[in-house]
Parts: structure tokens; sequence; C-alpha cells
């Protein structure tokens, strides 16, 4: 349904999407992951034919987006980040204008209208001017407005960015019932929510492709080893080297305040590095044994480039994976 | 077709639902009234003429242009709403053919409303109507030359007030350039007088229609009308 193939976008000098190639089948999910400025905004708003692309071609439900983009829009629905509407007109005067806009006739707009609304839940507030809307109700007039003209592709910027979690969990439940009909791309540098409602995720860093795949098969890839999180009382250097010397540790990383020793699963080094730490006189603080989540997949696939400021991003939405 | 009508009617509706366009007339049918009564009470009173409504008319129309389309595209743009219309299924051209006519529709209404001066005139006494309905053609030529440029200032930028001063800039260059003529030797005087917004525009006022006149107004319509698309697609390359 999508093509994307050899995307590259500079901004000027800047380069923020590098020769990315993906497919999007019909009827799938696909989640684009990545932190900010990962380049995924930019990927979308080059399939929606906002923006040219400096190389590179897509196809939306076969129409090439630059020889014929006018007809290639017609079968997108487009959510962007910012939640775009007006605020001076009622949730139905918007609607309307938007299923207009995109080829609908005036009777097939009313009727359209209604299931819409529905479907979002915003009938008490059809006739309320969009302004006055918290963000919440404006997300889901913006979900509105992407499937009025029944699109066949849905693009999704962030869908749930900046709302709370009870309507987090509802956005994600009417994109999975909205991924039964429509093919859809959406982005998000939120792991739990791609895990949650995706059947595809591709991950996407400083403009790269760093990783394609089912979400199931991703965790195998690293499924060949297991972590373990020890906190330790004790000079931070030398305990990672000691550690590291223990027979079959493939790699200690440290990351304040624990310690994450990766070793192979069939193999239970607990007792070993227990030993370890009472030879050398440090104190034992706490040890648990960590399965690899996608998060730990992510740092792993983007690992030399990983610092801490990338990390806040996955610990504010901790939150959100019980929500 | 259907799309420029579509979107011509959400601006004109646009406008209505903003205090903008209702101040913007509410001043101009204030000044211009004014101006009109003084006129023909006043001592420089000549002849049965709108002559009162005009003088100050015509540049008020510039300014309040600027005021009209300055957001059309920059309000668009700093929204996010531009978006989803440059994503919608509608050519760049039909967006500002759309935008440009329905502030069209604002300023045809506001020059409507101005028809009492001359039905007073008519009413009371006995008025040469051929320079008034020129007049009235040279207006509407005026101001949409004026939003033309006033909507590709708004293109240019997100800033609704940097769009009002570009446009600002650029009519008011256009219409004092006739005045600069006489500064600088005959051939470029000649050619600054003609590009000039305020040389064509008298001819109207005194019941001449001019086919250069015409001919200029639509040309300055359509070339910036022409940069706004451009400045569009540039964007989308940028």
């Amino acid at each position: 349904m999508i093509r994307v193939q050899n995307l590259t976008k500079y901004y000027g000098e800047r380069l923020a999407v590098d020769d990315i190639s993906f497919n999007v089948e019909k009827g799938e999910i696909l989640g684009l992951l990545g932190p900010n400025g990962a380049g995924k905004t930019t990927a979308m708003r080059i399939i929606t034919s906002f923006l040219m692309p400096t190389r590179g071609d897509v196809w939306v439900a076969d129409c090439n987006m630059a020889e014929n983009s006018l007809e290639g829009r017609k079968h997108i629905g487009y959510l962007p980040e910012a939640i775009p509407l007006y605020t001076d007109v009622t949730v139905r005067s918007y609607l309307e204008f938007a299923g207009r806009i995109r080829g609908m006739d005036r009777n097939h707009v009313k009727t359209r209208i209604d299931d819409v609304v529905e479907l979002c839940r915003l009938e008490e507030y059809i006739d309320v001017l969009i302004g006055k809307l918290s963000r919440g109700f404006k997300q889901r007039v913006g979900v509105a407005q992407a499937i009025i003209h029944e699109p066949e592709v849905m693009i999704l910027d962030e869908p749930t960015l900046g709302i709370d979690p009870i309507q987090v969990s509802q956005t994600r439940q009417l994109i999975k019932d909205l991924g039964k009909e429509h093919t859809i791309l959406l982005s998000s540098h939120i792991l739990p929510e791609v895990s949650m409602t995706c059947d595809r995720v591709v991950i996407i860093h400083e403009g790269r492709i760093v990783a394609e795949d089912k979400i199931e098969n991703l965790s195998t890839i690293i499924k060949g080893s297991r972590s373990i999180r020890l906190e330790v009382r004790g000079p931070t250097g030398e305990v990672t080297a000691k550690l590291s010397n223990i027979e079959g540790v493939q790699q200690v990383r440290y990351k304040e305040p624990h310690h994450f020793v990766d070793c192979p699963p069939e193999q239970d080094l607990r007792p070993k590095l227990m030993e370890a730490i009472v030879q050398g006189g440090w104190v034992l603080l706490g040890m648990e044994s960590v399965e690899m989540s996608l998060e730990d997949i992510f740092l792993e696939l983007t690992t030399d480039e990983y610092d801490d400021d990338e990390e806040d991003i996955f610990v504010e939405d901790e939150g959100d994976v019980e929500a | 077709m259907r799309n420029i009508g579509l979107i011509a009617s959400k601006e004109f509706r646009s406008h209505l639902t903003s205090p903008m366009a209702y101040i913007v007339i509410f001043v101009f049918l204030l000044i211009t009234g004014t101006f009109f009564s003084t006129y023909l009470t006043g001592t420089g009173y000549t002849d049965t003429s709108i002559a009162g409504f005009l003088s100050p008319g015509n540049l008020l129309l510039l300014l309040f242009a600027s005021v009209l389309t300055m957001r059309l595209l920059a309000e668009e743009k700093k929204m996010g709403t531009w978006e989803l219309l440059l994503t919608a299924p509608v050519r760049d051209s039909e967006v500002v053919l759309g935008k440009f006519l329905g502030s069209m529709g604002i300023l045809l209404s506001m020059l409507a409303l101005t028809l009492y001066y001359p039905l007073l005139l008519v009413w009371f006494g006995d008025p040469d109507i051929g320079p008034i309905v020129t007049s009235y053609i040279g207006l509407i030529l005026l101001g949409s030359s004026a939003m033309a440029v006033g909507l590709f200032a708004s293109s240019v930028t997100s800033n609704q007030i940097v769009a009002a001063v570009i446009s600002g800039v650029i009519l008011f260059a256009l219409w004092f350039l006739g005045s600069a003529a006489t500064l600088v030797p005959a051939n470029i005087g000649e050619l600054l007088a003609y590009i000039s917004l305020m040389g064509h525009f008298y001819d109207f006022t005194m019941g001449i229609i001019d086919t250069r006149a015409i001919i200029y107004y639509l040309s300055i319509i359509a070339l910036f009308l022409f940069f706004t698309i451009r400045s569009i697609e540039t964007g989308r390359w940028s």
C-alpha cells in the first residue's frame, strides 16, 4: 500500500532522512519508532506529499507521489503531530470541510459525519467550537478528520502525544480497530505503544533505518542473551572489570546506579557474580534477572550513539505501560 | 473549480467569524463617511461627487487589504492546518485562488456598504453617474491588487504581523513610485509612473476606463498570485 524507496531529505545542509526504504502491506499496522528528531515526521511529511524528497520515491496505493500526488492524496488520511485544527469552527463544520475538500459530496459527508463522530466518541461535542475542546478531544477530532473520507491508508504522527493515560489507551484501541480495515503507518517514540498496536516495526535513528522486523522477531534477535541487574556499593570501574572477567559473561554495562551483566540464557551466573562481589569486599544491594525489552533492543541497535539524554525519553513513558 | 469554491466559501465564513473583518469595515466606513460628509458640507465643495469618499478611501483600501490578508496563509502555517490543506487532494493554485476569492468577498461586501454615499447624492442632487461607476471599478481593481500582494506576503512567513508589514511596504512602495517619478530622469520616471498603483487609479476617478489601467491591475493580481503559488511550492522543497 505504501512503498518508500531510497528516501533522502536534506534541510539545507542538514541530513534529516538518509536513504530509507520500507513497505507497508495492505491491512498492516506499521510502527515507525525512534527518538525525537530521528526523521519520523519528515518521512511522514514526504509520504503525504507535504514535503518533496531530495532523492527517492514514494508510492501510495500505486500512485507515485511525485508524479501523481493529487490522486495519491485521495487515499491518505493524515493526522500530523501537532493536531492542526481550525479553532473558530464547530466540530461538525470542520469535519464537513475536511470531507468536502477530499472530494466527498455534500450528502455523503453528512451521513459519514454521524458514523465518524460515533466511532471517535464525539457525539456530545459535535456542535462545540474546536477552540473550546481539551487536547484529548481535539486529538479525537484530528482522528475523525483523517478517517472521514474512508481512506485506504492512514498516516498518524505520534497519535498519543500529550493526552492523558486513559485517552491514550482508548486511542490505541481505536487505532487497532481502524487497523482491521485500513493500512496504517504510525510513528512513536514510545516503545510500548508500538509493541501494543503494531504488527511490524521500523526503527529509525538519526535518519537511518537501524532495524525492521515483526515485533516478535525483534525480541528474539536479542533473546540470545539475558541480562542481570546488580546494584553494588563499590568502585564502579573495579566492579565492572572484575565482573567482566567471570567466565560466561558477555558484557557488563554500567548505568547509574546499576550494573547490567549480559549472559547466555542457559547459564545462571548469579552465584558466581555474588561470589565475585563478596571477594572484592563490596556490598551487594540488589540483584535481579531482567528480560530484554524493546527498550533494550533499541539501545542495543543504536548503542554506539546512545547517551543519557535519550534514555529520558523512554523513562518518562514507563507509566504508560500499565495504562 | 469545486475546490476553489470550497476554500473561498470557507475563507469568507472564517472572515465573518473573526472580529478583524468587522473592525476593518467599521473603521473604513467611519473614516470614509466622515470625509464624504465634510467634503459635501465644507468650503472646498465644488461638485456633487464621491471625491470625499475616494480621497482617504484608496489609501485605506491598501492598508486594510494588508490587514485582511495577513492571516490568510500565515495563520494556517502557525496553526499547522497548512499541513492538512497541502496534503488534501487540492492543487496549490486552487488553495491560492480560493483564499484570494474568499477575501475578495469581504472586500466587495465592504465596498457594497459604501454604496449609500452615491445613493445619497442621487437622492439629494444630480451627480454625474459615470465617474462614480468607474471609481468603483477602480476601487475593486485596486483592492484586489492589494489583496494579491497581501496574500503573497502572507505566504512567505508564519507571523501575521510580519506579513502585514511586508505587504504594507510593497504596497506603499508601489503606490508612491509615481511621486518619485519627478525626481529621476524622464525615461526612468515614465517607467516608475507606469508601475505605480496610484497613477492608474486616478483615471478611474475621472470617469475614464483605460484598458491599459485594467491590464495593469490584472497583471499585478496575476503576478502576485503566481508568486504566492511559487512560494508555496518552494516551501515543499525546502
